[in-house]
């Protein structure tokens, strides 16, 4: 038995290390089986660099035909799940065919590298990086080992960041005008706005204020859309009267919110709404949505 | 909308809401002790989540209210204390934010906010606003209500007012001011949303529930007024105004006249008194439902207090010349609001009257303006009909009676009588009465011949009958009881001068002379008295009148009052007239008028034959008449023979024996005056004792005849008396003997009489013998004199 259990255990020992790594803000992240793992945090146009550490088990060695390192950045659909489309891979060789009695330590580094898209873990679709490196052997297959990496790119603040205004109504009936301080917000934002009621002839039960993300991949006719509410903020309780103005402020932070992806890869796109909400008395729902661009601004401090 | 729900159904609302804020406050409290400040927030969000409820009737909201209300005390101490959550104060001001749901957000935010200000960290202005700004979001108006109610309750301790912590700096009074406003404006919004809906009895519940509510919005204009710094210049310039503005623009009935009844409750009279001209405006612009009247009535009484409260003040009101504002707005409220009943308007004009006799006592002009208001008011309407805007009319017309403790004063004010004019006669009655009473209570004493003819112009109600009183309905004590006052009235009417008082007298008899037969009775007798004190007092001054030009002399006072009676004696009313008379001719004898007197008796002796029917009164009259004639000593031999003897005459033809024999026997009297000059013609006095006793022997022999029984001897005994006074007073034609006789006459008649009667023997002939005993034992010239007498 012994034998036989030996026959499929791996001959050795992967391990991948950063170079900085005890510095390296580590970010949490949803594996695929929902726990939840800390996970070394990258920005585009930083150096990767660090060592990949092979161990074989006692006693044994490790024949191969060369070993490699690869930083791939992958987009997956759920639909087509297990399929990655690498949009990004780069490759180093860090050994010769041959054989590996004992532990053997490969530095590695790819300078400035370019991950123009951020890691994103969507309903249909996720967008991952991840370092691979491969042990070939020809018969007994390859042993790989991954080490995920996340990344977040900043965006400087827009130039032109209008405020959102819009008066809409049903005639007769509801008449609103509403004002977002900006169309664009970074992630750790706070909603700023008025509601003004211009004419209120219905009884009214609340009204929130919705962020809604709306993802969609594919494209053409197999386009998929997916759209999740993220967040409901209670904006209003009771009816207001004609000339009443609600105030808006809606601290983003505590939201699970990712930028604004436009046309991933020409894979996916994930984009986000404000959705203004009227509940009436007889549970009718007014809305008007409206989309704002999310931005990953620079965070001063190091938190 | 909430369902209109029975009570129990409300009660066990209640009782799954106090449920709920207990079971999250155990959990939110054992989150304290640990200092997990993330499981606080969780708990204490469910907790105020409780509050969201919309079935609970206001009182049932409240007390669950208050409920919750004590956990976020403990809350706030948590938050006071950093170390125990280890978050600055301003980290937790946006932590509690991200609560979605705005009701307990806004609790929790108003909670660190007040932390907040105490840290002063922040300017406390800047938070205030920031606070009552997100407050906003609460729009359902019982549940924005308790919330901005409790956000003036955790900030009352926090404004930057003057003294406190906060200010300073940036701060101002300004600000805390500014606040309050802010808050106090949407409160009342909301309130006055909490809408009526529905019909009837739902409707009624809901106006009642919504006025509980009222100290909720009512307590923003307290704190107002507590707010140290807010001057008199601040108040004018923005607190008033403002508040104003709100008051006229939320177009609420209810909350008008609420919110205007707590300003001038809350604020200083002074403030009232320097910003007159907004507060008056804003009465007029107010819903024409409001009961303006009520607050404007507040406001001068308060006004009049103030007034009255130290003599330092009034100048102030000069100053603003309060009354012309006041007058001018109650004429414009009056005018505008034409849907206001006439009381209410007779309520405006008291309050106005109230104050300005407080505040001008000495501006009779002001009370009359005022009346002169009310008389146009009144003319306006067809007849005052409403028995409380009369009741008020009665008020506005006693009220100067009570303030200048003198009718006079009244007298002149031009417009008095004509708002009495407008009243019923019932209510003109009534307010105559008070004016007389008003005289009476005050000793006042109306000296000239034109007051007391407005005097009698107000109280004509009294006097006369007015067109259209139904005489038969009125009560006869009620009536009695008025023409009593009147005639004390009269007596009050009174000059030193004789001309003025013979004027006095003209006017009121003028008045009189209208009243018709029912009241001559009552109103006669006094003006007569009256008028003999006048010659009294002619007499008196004897020497002083000098010349006939002078027109009040006595004869000319009894032309006036001969004229007087003899109407009197029309009404019809002898016996009365009969009386006056008399008192007249012996005032005239008194004053040496003989014809004057011999004109009156012979007046009197008219009537006597004329008009007196009655036995008894005949009688009465008889003594009267006996009684006088025998007083007066102005006559001259020929014309007392002629009275006395139509006298005497009169005695004998009487009815019944008995009074025949009375009647006579005091004629006795006038043929023998006990006077140093009175004349004394004994002859003619024992003659009538003679008739007199042949009238009761003829009496005592019908009774006799008729019943067998000749009765009691009394006539015998009150004869013998006679006798026994002219004998002491030495008239020489009574000798002993002839009392002598009559004792035994009498003793005889008693036994005579039947057997027994001597058991009960006259007690009043008994002490008449006792007299008799008692005068010869005495000695002296006395008992020489009786001494013949043999008993």
């Amino acid at each position: 038995m012994n034998y036989l259990l030996g026959a499929f255990k791996p001959a050795c020992n992967i391990s991948i290390t950063f170079s900085d790594g005890k510095n390296r803000k580590q970010v949490p992240m949803k594996k695929e089986n929902g726990q939840t793992a800390t996970v070394p945090l990258f920005h585009s146009q930083e150096t990767i660099s660090g060592k990949v550490c092979i161990e074989p088990y006692q006693g044994k060695k490790v024949e191969h035909n060369g070993v490699k390192v690869e930083l791939l950045g992958q987009i997956e659909m759920y639909f087509d799940r297990g399929n990655f489309y690498d949009f990004t891979s780069l490759v180093r060789e860090l050994d010769v065919p041959g054989e590996i009695y004992e532990r053997k330590t490969y530095p590695f580094e790819f300078p400035t590298v370019e991950m123009p898209y951020e890691t994103y873990n969507g309903v249909n679709v996720r967008l991952r990086y991840v370092l691979k490196v491969t042990i070939a052997r020809g018969y007994a297959g390859s042993i790989l080992e991954y080490q995920e990496l996340v990344v977040r790119n900043y965006a400087p603040p827009p130039e032109i960041n209008n405020s959102i205004k819009m008066e809409v109504g049903i005639e007769d009936c509801l008449h609103i005008e509403f004002e977002y301080n900006k169309s664009k917000y970074h992630l750790k934002d706070v909603i700023l706005g008025k509601i003004y009621f211009l004419l209120v002839r219905i009884k009214m039960k609340n009204m929130d204020l919705e962020i809604r993300r709306r993802e969609s991949t594919g494209a053409g006719a197999n386009t998929h859309v997916e759209t999740e509410t993220l967040a409901k903020f209670e904006l209003m309780d009771g009816t207001p009267v004609r000339g009443e103005s609600i105030p808006v402020r809606l601290f983003l932070a505590p939201y699970d919110l990712t930028p604004t992806h436009r046309n991933i890869n020409n894979k996916f796109s994930v984009k986000y709404y404000l959705n203004l909400v009227l509940v009436d008395e007889e549970d009718r729902r007014y809305f008007k949505q409206q989309e704002i661009t999310l931005y990953r601004l620079k965070e001063d401090t190091s938190s | 909308m909430r369902t209109f729900a029975g009570v129990e159904d409300e009660d066990k609302w209640l009782a799954e809401g106090i449920a709920g804020i207990q079971h999250n406050a155990f959990f939110m409290h054992r989150a304290l002790d640990a200092n997990n400040l993330r499981e606080v927030l969780k708990y204490s969000v469910l907790m105020l989540s409780e509050l969201r409820t919309s079935k609970l009737s206001p009182q049932k909201y409240y007390d669950l209210y208050m409920r919750a209300f004590d956990q976020l005390r403990q809350l706030e101490i948590f938050f006071k204390d950093e170390s125990r959550h280890g978050l600055p104060v301003v980290d937790l001001y946006e932590l509690v934010q991200h609560a979605g749901n705005i009701l307990p957000r806004t609790y929790l935010l108003c909670t660190v906010g007040s932390v907040y200000i105490k840290s002063k960290q922040a300017p406390s202005k800047d938070v205030l606003k920031d606070l009552v700004e997100m407050c906003r979001g609460v729009q359902h108006p019982i549940r924005g209500l308790f919330l901005r109610s409790y956000l003036a309750q955790v900030s009352r301790d926090k404004l930057p007012e003057i003294g406190s912590d906060y200010e300073g700096d940036a701060n101002t009074v300004m600000d805390a001011v500014e606040f309050v406003l802010q808050n106090f404006t949407e409160m009342n919004k909301l309130w006055v949303r909490v809408q009526q809906q529905g019909p009837g009895t739902v409707r009624e519940k809901q106006e009642k529930e919504r006025n509980e509510l009222r100290d909720l919005v009512g307590k923003n204009l307290h704190v107002l007024g507590q707010i140290e710094g807010v001057d008199l210049e601040m108040y004018k310039e923005t607190v008033l105004p403002r508040v104003v503005e709100q008051i006229v623009n939320c177009k609420d009935e209810l909350a008008q006249y609420y919110l205007m009844e707590c300003i001038i409750q809350v604020f200083p009279d002074e403030y009232h008194l320097q910003t007159l001209d907004t507060l008056l405006a804003a009465c007029t612009q107010l819903m024409p439902t409001v009961d303006t009247k009520i607050v404007l009535t507040q406001l001068m009484d308060r006004l009049s207090n103030y007034a009255a409260s130290s003599s330092d003040v009034l100048h102030e009101f000069l100053q603003v010349e309060a009354f012309a504002k006041l007058s001018n707005a109650i004429g414009k409220v009056i005018e505008t609001q034409l849907e206001m009943p006439i009381v209410g308007a007779m309520t405006l004009f008291v309050s106005l009257l109230t104050f300005t006799l407080r505040v001008h006592p000495d501006r009779l002009d002001y009370v009359d303006q005022v009346l002169g208001a009310c008389v146009v008011k009144l003319s306006s309407v067809p007849k005052l009909e409403d028995a409380r805007a009369m009741k008020q009319v009665v008020a506005l017309l006693s009220a100067p009676l009570e303030k200048y403790n003198d009718i006079v004063t009244a007298l002149t004010l031009s417009n008095y009588p004509r708002v009495m004019d407008h009243l019923d006669d019932g209510t003109n009655k009534v307010m105559a009465m008070l004016i007389i009473q008003s005289i009476m209570k005050n000793d006042s004493c109306i000296s000239t011949a034109d007051k007391v003819e407005v005097l009698f112009e107000l109280i004509k109600g009294l006097i006369k009958d007015l067109d259209g009183t139904n005489t038969e309905e009125l009560d006869e004590e009620d009536f009695q009881e008025e023409q009593n006052s009147v005639a004390r009235l009269i007596h009050m009417l009174d000059n030193e001068e004789p001309e003025e008082m013979l004027k006095i007298i003209c006017v009121v008899r003028k008045h009189l002379m209208t009243g018709g037969p029912r009241r001559l009775p009552f109103t006669v007798p006094p003006l007569v008295f009256s008028a003999l004190r006048l010659v009294r007092q002619l007499e008196s001054q004897d020497g002083d009148i000098a010349g006939e030009d002078v027109p009040a002399t006595p004869r000319a006072v009894f032309q006036i009052l001969n004229q007087t009676i003899e109407v009197l004696s029309s009404v019809p009313c002898p016996e009365l007239a009969l009386r006056l008379y008399l008192q007249c001719a012996e005032a005239a004898s008194d004053c040496d008028l003989e014809p004057v007197a011999y004109e009156l008796f012979t007046q009197a002796f008219i009537l006597y034959e004329e008009e007196i029917a009655d036995s008894k009164e005949q009688v009465t009259a008889i003594h009267l008449i006996v009684g006088t004639l025998q007083r007066i000593n102005v006559f001259g031999v020929e014309n007392r023979d002629t009275l006395t003897h139509k006298a005497t005459g009169y005695s004998a033809r009487l009815l019944k024996k008995p009074d025949q024999c009375r009647a006579v026997y005091a004629c006795s009297h006038l043929f023998w005056v006990d006077d140093l000059d009175g004349i004394k013609d004994g002859e003619r006095a024992l003659l009538c004792l003679r008739r007199a006793l042949r009238i009761a022997n003829a009496a005592q022999q019908m009774a006799n005849a008729t019943r067998g029984n000749s009765g009691p001897v009394t006539l015998f005994v009150e004869i013998l008396n006679k006798y026994i006074y002219f004998f002491e007073k030495g008239n020489p034609h009574i000798t002993p003997s002839d009392i002598q006789s009559l004792v035994e006459l009498i003793n005889n008649e008693m036994q005579s009489d039947n057997g027994n009667t001597t058991i009960h023997s006259d007690p009043f002939f008994t002490s008449t013998l006792r007299y008799i005993r008692f005068q010869k034992q005495k000695g002296g010239l006395m008992g020489e004199k009786y001494d013949p007498i043999k008993l």
